[in-house]
């Protein structure tokens, strides 16, 4: 078997070099669907890293025992659990924004990024080494949603976490708080970490071929 | 000489495969059972403070809504608070029972109104009211949007107070109506410029909810007078 990465590189990959949104394009549904405030976002982004550090947890733990036909099952019954336990935390203690984010709590279940965690290192690797790819990963998904919220919520409403910072003559661009925003936003920032990711492998690509001469 | 009988190595196979699924799944079976415990767990511990917050988010309103903002904000300062009863009333229609959430709110032990939660499909998605009506069911109170998913800068007014407070004070013997523009009659309302559905669906959820809600109100409130009386 290869080398499976550290659990000093698992954490560095997931903010960036392996950001679930921006380079897996993985868990897109959240990230279209509850980001036109930042609020939303961040409580989004807290049940998500919650369930993720549970699932990793339980699975890393249990690894040795998993038989290969029955691992998704048990993936899908932990990740289940724990967003079930996120639901019911939310809709108890913030009782308006469980009912803002209405149904995409629940559809954590099904969220990509937890199964893929749990299947490529939690199945595999020690628990200390899944813990750390979690917190990296779940900082990846705060990210991704809340520069998204960002944009939106600041060119929507003219607002930042609800509180004002554009003059009030700015004519609100509903449209970005509208789903169409979503799309438009989440495009116009994953083309630009893509090109600014190509920017950064050119110019490693020419140092080392200058080194080389 | 009795030939041999064929049934111990069925039986065999039978308890091979039982073992395999059965040993295979112990892990999925165990944590199921794990699992499930702390949902029940969870559940034991939140559900109480989930059902306060729903009931709550409606009776926070009840004064407001029958009494008005001012008067509610000075029965808070004085410290009094009405007394909220929840009940459910079912109505016929179309063949089906349909039920209502309705709360009577009563001060001194004397009704001053009713709150009902309605709801309808409007443009985007369902609407939930609570509308606050008097006592003898002719005139709106109050009127609060207590879920909308309606177009953010168009549908999404009939939440504003500008809009809701044209509802306060107006008589429901007839139904309410619409109007774009123009002179209104005295059961007009004004549609919200380029969202005229959802306005039309938040009037036709009053009247729909008034006109059914009629008969049992009265109904009720004969009810609970004669039980006054009797005793």
């Amino acid at each position: 078997m290869a080398d499976q990465p550290t659990s000093m590189e698992r954490l560095i990959q997931g903010i960036l070099p392996e950001n679930p949104v921006y380079r897996q394009l993985l868990g897109l549904c959240p990230t279209l669907a509850v980001t036109s405030g930042m609020k939303a976002a961040i409580t989004m982004s807290c049940a998500v890293a919650f369930v993720l550090l549970s699932a990793n947890v339980i699975v890393s733990l249990i690894r040795n025992l998993l038989k290969p036909h029955l691992r998704i099952v048990i993936f899908t019954l932990t990740i289940a659990t724990f967003v079930t336990i996120a639901d019911r935390i939310l809709a108890a203690y913030m009782y308006q924004m469980s009912k803002t984010l209405g149904p995409y709590v629940p559809l954590i279940i099904v969220n990509c990024i937890i199964l893929c965690r749990c299947e490529v290192c939690a199945s595999k690797q020690p628990l200390f080494t899944a813990v750390s790819d979690a917190v990296g990963q779940a900082a990846g998904f705060a990210l991704a949603l809340s520069s998204i919220a960002a944009v939106r919520e600041i060119l929507g409403t003219g607002m930042f976490f609800e509180i004002r910072v554009l003059p009030a003559s700015w004519p609100d661009w509903v449209i970005m708080v509208l789903p169409p925003g979503a799309f438009l936003t989440l495009g116009l920032l994953l083309g630009a970490v893509n090109w600014m990711g190509s920017l950064h492998s050119k110019n490693k690509q020419g140092k080392e071929g200058g080194e080389k001469t | 000489m009795e030939p041999k009988q064929p049934k111990p190595p069925i039986a065999s196979t039978l308890e091979r495969l039982k073992n395999r699924y059965i040993v295979q799944a112990w892990l999925v079976l165990i944590l199921t059972l794990c699992f499930g415990g702390t949902l029940a767990g969870v559940q034991l511990t939140l559900g109480p403070i989930i059902e306060t917050n729903k009931l709550n988010e409606t009776i926070q309103r009840v004064p407001e809504l029958i009494l008005g903002a001012d008067q509610a904000r000075k029965m808070e300062k004085q410290g009094r608070s009405l007394s909220v009863e929840p009940l459910s009333l079912g109505v016929e229609k179309h063949g089906r029972k349909v039920f209502y959430n309705v709360y009577d709110a009563k001060s001194n032990g004397e009704r001053i109104g009713w709150v009902v939660k309605a709801s309808g499909q409007g443009y985007a998605d369902k609407i939930e009211l609570l509308i606050g009506l008097d006592p003898p069911n002719e005139k709106i109170t109050g009127l609060f949007i207590l879920e909308q998913k309606e177009t953010p800068g168009l549908g999404n007014k009939i939440a504003a107070d500008y809009w809701r407070s044209q509802f306060i004070n107006k008589n429901v013997r007839t139904p309410l109506v619409v109007i774009r523009g123009g002179v209104k009659p005295a059961n007009g309302i004004d549609a919200i410029t380029g969202a005229t559905i959802s306005s039309r669906t938040v009037t036709n959820i009053i009247n729909t909810a008034v006109s059914d809600l009629k008969e049992p109100l009265s109904l009720h409130a004969a009810s609970v007078s004669r039980a006054k009386d009797e005793p």
